[in-house]
């Protein structure tokens, strides 16, 4: 890249901001990846705008590397861009729009204003397309890193509400598990079952597996290891809810749960558990 | 050097282990615990953890091994109050302390230990009648 094209390249620019700047909006327009939907037109030119004169500015300091700190700005808007566009629901394709048809704008008007030569046009073009594409990579970046912080705020969510512990009795908890059990996720059950324990001094658990898709012998090892934890505090554990095929895969596994008390259904369980503590449940007269 | 109190109650010893554990301690207490039983033909054992914040595999070992000895001496062991986070340690450690029995609290415990010695003084007294 020579500093003559950026010269040039910074002149047009300047020169013809606002024929860019309407061809730009008249391509987002136009394009079948904008979400009218999503956005106004009015809050598109205004981004537009600010993004063209960031641009405008940042390729005047005649450094185009944009991890240098002349583009410190263009990057943080774009960012800005990019986060809240994935979080009202854009497509990848959709956010990276935005940059890459002001590629196409850039184009037209340096093709209408050239007038030294082919090689020279050709040169700028390669310019052109070498910033916008990584500006158009740092837009997807941003994107992408959105969407997984989404993700990783819901998993955290999830975790949080997926552990409830509830005392059926006196002396009696239940601890209701729904979704798939992963190390992380035991941990937290494991911890607030057995906070939980402590607090209401109780010493019957009753594990409820219904809502668990699937055991496989490293769920069947967490279950094993919070009945074990729960025994040495000194509460018995009952593992309830487990459905024909999980028994059938307990057993093709080879996981021994002899030592642990199973029952079926819940209320079976429950049963059980009024048993050990000593108490009856029977009709009125 | 500093000892762990063991504390006579009718036909029970209680152990309130208060202090951080090092090894010594565990073994001196090993050896008291086992001279007391003897001493005064106690029939069970409760051993309170609720205030130790760290167990280690030698110490969960020794609670293991004080468990097998008094039921050699023939005394029930009970190990009350441990702390979820020194459980969840000690199943990470792969500890389960098989035939040690545990209970929340010392009020639980000491009910624990009148069921199980319980039965054993029903036999005795089975067996006496038989002998007059």
């Amino acid at each position: 890249m020579t500093d003559k094209s950026k010269v040039r390249i910074f002149d047009i620019v300047n020169s013809t901001e606002n024929e860019i700047l309407e061809n730009w909006l008249k391509l987002q327009i136009s394009s079948t990846a904008l979400r009218m939907d999503l956005l106004s037109e009015r809050e598109l030119r205004q981004q537009s705008a600010e993004f063209l004169s960031l641009f405008k500015e940042a390729t005047s300091t005649g450094n185009w590397d944009i991890n240098d700190s002349g583009w410190s700005r263009v990057l943080e808007f774009l960012d800005s861009i990019s986060r809240s566009r994935a979080i009202r629901g854009f497509t990848p394709t959709e956010t990276a729009t935005f940059i890459f048809s002001l590629k196409q704008s850039l184009f037209t008007t340096l093709q209408k204003t050239s007038k030294n030569g082919t090689a020279d046009l050709i040169q700028d073009l390669c310019d052109i397309t070498l910033l916008i594409d990584s500006l158009g990579l740092f837009t997807t970046e941003v994107y992408l890193k959105s969407k997984e912080e989404i993700i990783v705020r819901q998993q955290t969510e999830m975790i949080e509400l997926s552990t409830p512990v509830v005392q059926l009795w006196n002396g009696i908890l239940a601890l209701p598990l729904i979704g798939t059990l992963d190390s992380a996720r035991t941990q937290v059950v494991m911890e607030s079952l057995l906070s939980r324990i402590v607090e209401t001094g109780s010493n019957i658990a009753i594990i409820d597996i219904t809502g668990v898709p699937t055991v496989d012998t490293l769920v069947a090892q967490h279950l094993l290891k919070t009945v074990a934890a729960a025994r040495l505090m000194g509460a018995d554990c009952v593992i309830s809810g487990i459905r024909p095929q999980i028994a059938q895969t307990i057993v093709h596994l080879g996981v021994d749960l002899s030592e642990v008390t199973t029952k079926a259904t819940m209320a079976d369980a429950f049963k059980h558990a009024l048993n050990l503590t000593g108490a009856i449940v029977k009709k009125k007269q | 050097m500093e000892k762990i109190p063991i504390l006579k109650m009718g036909k029970y010893l209680l152990v309130t282990i208060q202090v951080d554990m090092h090894d010594r301690l565990a073994m001196s207490l090993q050896d008291d615990l086992t001279e007391k039983i003897v001493l005064y033909n106690a029939r069970g054992v409760l051993i309170d953890i609720s205030s130790l914040e760290i167990v280690d595999s030698f110490i969960g070992r020794m609670l293991s091994n004080i468990a097998s000895m008094s039921r050699i001496l023939d005394a029930e062991t009970v190990v009350v109050g441990m702390r979820p986070a020194v459980a969840i340690t000690m199943v990470e450690l792969g500890l389960d302390m098989k035939g040690v029995k545990t209970a929340l609290n010392v009020d639980m415990g000491m009910k624990m230990l009148d069921i199980f010695t319980g039965k054993n003084d029903e036999q005795e007294k089975l067996n006496d009648h038989s002998e007059e």
